[in-house]
């Protein structure tokens, strides 16, 4: 079966080992997997600016650039909502894409998603010495019922204990554009983000998205905290730790 | 003044933030949650899917419903009245304090009053307007604005409250709950006594029955419509249910998402005025429904905020709410449904702030007794904004440079592998970028971290060792 990684314009920018991590967990899976060269960006940016037409394009694009692969995999529960929620949304008026994107809708899959309901994978590489606590980030959650699956494979972990922060689902601030157009307010929602990580007395946060990453990060070390590691879920499963 | 500003202040209000906190830990969406738990979540799912298709159902014939509620209040001797707009709401208002004399008003909580700016208008037409629901009326005493529909005076503190009533009661200072509680009863009791008008929100109206309904736990609400000559009960056109059967699946869901009670402390029903044979009661009963910009949202793609049934569970479970308070967003509805409404209802141009003041973290719209969309609402207002042009040029320039970049892979690989390199450079030893052009507003109170890589995911991929070798990655 192929499977199509669609890397995400943030992985790809800025931290492209949660790609190759990514890359890794699916070919352990024994999956022929696939990395479109053109692809981009989802239109998420434009999508939730208002700007309708630059979302057509970009969603159009993508859907060009993926309707060969069985599956579609993105290690981001945003641009996978993005994807499988509102893609359709944006072609509401044009029947044709909509089509195509019905299509590719059903066919897409967050990354830990795909690895626990698809994949199935009763076994897990990747290695973690401590204790960690998961963020569920705000579209994974709510728009494609990412809870559990990262939890299941997190389990799987030689060495790795998870424990729950106080209100784990609350969004950590980032919010795409909010995060540039409200800094203030953003910043003060990832202090009660960190403030419930550090609570937890775990020793890294792991998540799905790379916005609520970039955000946690961020505020952690502005806060002085320079030990709380912040972890991309596919970096953890295929024990980027270890190497 | 725009939310913006506004938030800052609030951000900066240390009394604000304290009372935020108490009501974030003592709140509204852990009492909900276990409500939720204890009806039963699958059922309480079905029972939110129930709610929406009710609401639905009357805003898809809401002349008809409106005209079976009017002939039916009429039927059993009350007036019906239209006002078209918030001035005319006033307008109506006063003429009944005219017609029968009236000096003194008492009130039962009422957004659409708060809409219209009925105490404004009363004052200034010589009625006195009190405010009994206990939030409402330190507010009135404070002289500001709610921040919250269902608990206006949450960011007003224990310490605040005793020292308003030390200096408008002209008593000693109380400081615990049920002392000051039980003076704000004794003036009030006066006022119940005294009034001869009283005004009363609508939380439903029932078309079959004629009746209007208010959800209250104070139990200022039956003193307000029972005791004065005179009872107006003033509220939106959206209200109306069809049936009571209606009226009851809302109910189980209104006061469960807003305080987590199976069932508030009272719930009033009121069908005409006093009959021949009833010992209490108002002389006269008047209902003003309100369209104020309701009927604009018929019919379009806005309708699903009309389902609104006023819980606040949006408010309670926003995390931007959370963080800035009620008054930030700068008109009578905070929060997510705020968002929405105060662009419909004032004017797209007037609240630019708003539609973007959110997250669309979606924990609204999952809280939502009736399942109203609210992230989608506020995307599409955001579509609105840029179809009228309304959104600064320096915004759209980016957002369209970006899309337009992206449609260009070699360009957008060009692009992003010279900007892994500068953000690398400001990232300096510690990976982390104090100061980030362009995007100034994201490092007011956090860093930005930089990139791992000088290189980006598609340069790296391109140069991976064949398969057979995918073990090893290549070199960051």
């Amino acid at each position: 079966m192929r499977v199509g990684l669609f890397v995400t314009c943030l992985v790809d920018l800025m931290r492209p080992s949660i790609g190759f991590a990514a890359l890794k967990l699916l070919e352990a899976a024994n999956y022929e997997v696939v990395v479109p060269e053109a692809q981009t960006c989802c239109g998420q940016p434009g999508w939730n600016s208002g700007d309708r037409k630059s979302a057509i394009a970009l969603a159009e694009k993508l859907i060009g650039e993926f309707e060969g692969c069985d599956y579609v995999v993105v290690p981001s529960g945003s641009c996978a909502g993005m994807i499988r929620v509102h893609f359709l949304e944006v072609f509401r008026d044009e029947p044709f894409l909509l089509a195509r994107a019905e299509r590719l809708a059903a066919r897409t899959y967050e990354l830990t998603e795909f690895l626990a309901k698809v994949a199935k994978r009763a076994q897990i590489s990747g290695g973690f010495e401590g204790t960690v606590t998961y963020h569920d980030s705000c579209s994974g959650l709510r728009e494609l019922g990412v809870k559990a699956q990262p939890r299941q494979l997190l389990a799987k972990v030689a060495g790795l204990k998870l424990v729950e922060m106080e209100e784990c689902e609350t969004c950590c601030g980032f919010g795409g554009t909010f995060s540039i157009k409200f800094g203030e307010i953003s910043s003060a929602m990832a202090e009660k983000k960190c403030a419930n990580i550090e609570a937890s007395e775990a020793q890294a946060v792991v998540l799905g998205d790379l916005g609520c990453m970039l955000n946690i990060e961020g505020r952690m070390r502005a806060r002085g905290n320079s030990k709380m590691r912040v972890l991309h879920v596919a970096e953890v499963l295929a024990g980027a730790d270890k190497e | 003044m725009h939310f913006k500003p506004r938030a800052t202040e609030a951000l900066a209000n240390a009394t604000l933030q304290a009372n935020l906190r108490k009501f974030q830990s003592a709140g509204f969406t852990a009492l909900r949650a276990k409500a939720v738990a204890d009806f039963g979540p699958e059922l309480f799912e079905k029972l939110r899917g129930e709610g929406a298709a009710i609401r639905d159902r009357s805003l898809a014939n809401l002349d008809a419903w409106i005209e079976r509620f009017e002939a039916e209040a009429v039927r059993r001797g009350a007036q019906v009245l239209y006002a078209e707009s918030r001035d005319e709401a006033c307008e109506l208002l006063i003429d009944i304090c005219r017609r029968h004399e009236v000096r003194k008003a008492i009130k039962s909580k009422s957004m659409l009053s708060e809409e219209a700016g009925v105490n404004e208008a009363l004052s200034a037409a010589g009625v006195t307007p009190i405010e009994t629901d206990l939030g409402e009326y330190i507010l009135q005493l404070a002289d500001e604005p709610p921040s919250h529909i269902i608990a206006p005076a949450l960011h007003k503190s224990k310490e605040e409250v005793a020292g308003l009533f030390q200096t408008h009661h002209h008593s000693l200072r109380k400081d615990d709950i049920p002392s000051m509680t039980r003076e704000a009863r004794e003036v009030l009791r006066q006022h119940f006594l005294s009034a001869d008008l009283g005004i009363s929100g609508g939380n439903f109206l029932i078309a079959e029955s004629g009746s209007g309904v208010i959800v209250t736990n104070e139990g200022n609400g039956r003193m307000v419509t029972t005791l004065p000559r005179v009872h107006v009960c003033i509220t939106g056109i959206e209200k109306v249910l069809p049936t009571l059967e209606d009226f009851s699946t809302l109910l189980r869901l209104l006061t469960r998402s807003a305080t987590g009670q199976p069932i508030s402390n009272y719930v009033s029903l009121f069908t005409g005025p006093r009959g021949r044979h009833d010992s209490d009661g108002p002389e006269h009963m008047v209902f003003i429904l309100v369209d104020a910009g309701r009927t604009n949202l018929v019919g379009g793609d806005m309708q699903e905020m009309l389902r609104c049934i006023r819980c606040g569970a949006c408010m309670n479970h926003c995390p931007v709410y959370r963080a800035v308070g009620g008054h930030s967003y700068g008109w009578v509805y905070p929060g997510p449904m705020g968002s929405v409404l105060t662009p419909s209802y004032v004017g797209l141009e007037k609240a630019l702030d708003l539609p973007h003041a959110a997250t669309l973290c979606g924990a609204c719209s999952v809280a939502c007794p009736v399942k109203i969309p609210l992230p989608e609402l506020l995307r599409k207002l955001r579509e609105k904004q840029v179809e009228r042009d309304l959104r600064p040029r320096a915004e759209m320039a980016a957002i369209r440079l970006w899309s337009w970049t992206a449609q260009h892979p070699r360009l957008y690989a060009l692009a992003t592998a010279i900007a892994a390199r500068f953000l690398r450079i400001l990232g300096g030893r510690d990976g982390m970028i104090g100061m980030l052009p362009f995007g100034r507003e994201w490092t007011r109170g956090r860093y930005f971290p930089a990139p791992k890589s000088r290189r980006t995911f598609r340069a790296l991929y391109a140069v991976r060792p064949e398969a057979g070798e995918t073990g090893d990655r290549p070199r960051f």
